[in-house]
């Protein structure tokens, strides 16, 4: 299935871009799972992504926890925790 | 309610004033964040911002009486003493208006998808996420 993936902030720096569309298999099915699949890329990747890192993801721009199911046609964006105000 | 994400800035007369023509409301409190010593760059996610700001003034108006109110955000390049944020909510009564104002507020830091980067002599940096806010926020579950 097909996602929009959008990244924000220092995450966005990091990975050197601010969206992509990526065809995901059958196995990927949560914001968690799809930031595993992401990081397995390597480099950049592994290291803005990383397990121990503090992310926060949305699901069709609804802030999202990492067990929530994502579908074809979704938009899930990651990004640090919010600095606004 | 009128909820604005903007590079503009903003004037409190104006933006109390929108909201105020009700005879029913007694009471309007606001709120203006500022930028604070350094200069910076403020990014969102437009279109999950408006959203996330509308679901925070639909929760204060399940819990206060909110007559009206008006939320205005900026972004792009500020500078120190640059107005960031505002928060206007018309009400009946004051007690209403000052609670459902800091509610939003709270909320706003902790759940709006904004960035803080600061600029200054050492380079830019993106600016950490406060425990103190996440705390602020949890006070009004």
């Amino acid at each position: 299935m097909k996602v929009k993936v959008l990244y924000f902030a220092s995450i966005r720096e990091k990975l050197g871009r601010d969206a992509e569309e990526i065809e995901l298999p059958a196995e990927v099915a949560t914001v968690a799972s799809l930031r595993s699949h992401l990081r397995s890329r390597g480099g950049a990747w592994e290291d803005a992504l990383a397990e121990g890192k503090l992310l926060r993801a949305a699901v069709n721009q609804d802030m999202s926890q990492p067990t929530a199911a994502i579908k074809a046609g979704d938009e899930v964006a990651f990004f640090p925790p919010v600095t606004g105000g | 309610m009128k909820i604005s994400i903007q590079k503009e800035d903003f004037d409190l007369g104006v933006e109390v004033k929108a909201i105020s023509g009700n005879p029913k409301i007694g009471a309007v409190a606001s709120f203006i964040g500022l930028v604070r010593d350094v200069e910076m760059t403020l990014e969102h996610y437009p279109g999950m911002t408006e959203r996330a700001i509308g679901g925070i003034v639909e929760e204060a108006r399940t819990r206060w009486q909110v007559m009206d109110c008006s939320v205005i955000h900026r972004y792009g390049v500020l500078k120190p003493n640059d107005q960031i944020v505002l928060v206007a909510v018309a009400s009946g009564h004051r007690g209403d208006a000052f609670a459902a104002c800091e509610f939003i507020m709270d909320y706003l830091k902790t759940r709006a998808p904004f960035w803080k980067k600061e600029w200054s002599a050492g380079g830019a940096r993106w600016v950490e996420a406060k425990d103190v806010d996440d705390k602020a926020a949890e006070r009004w579950r």
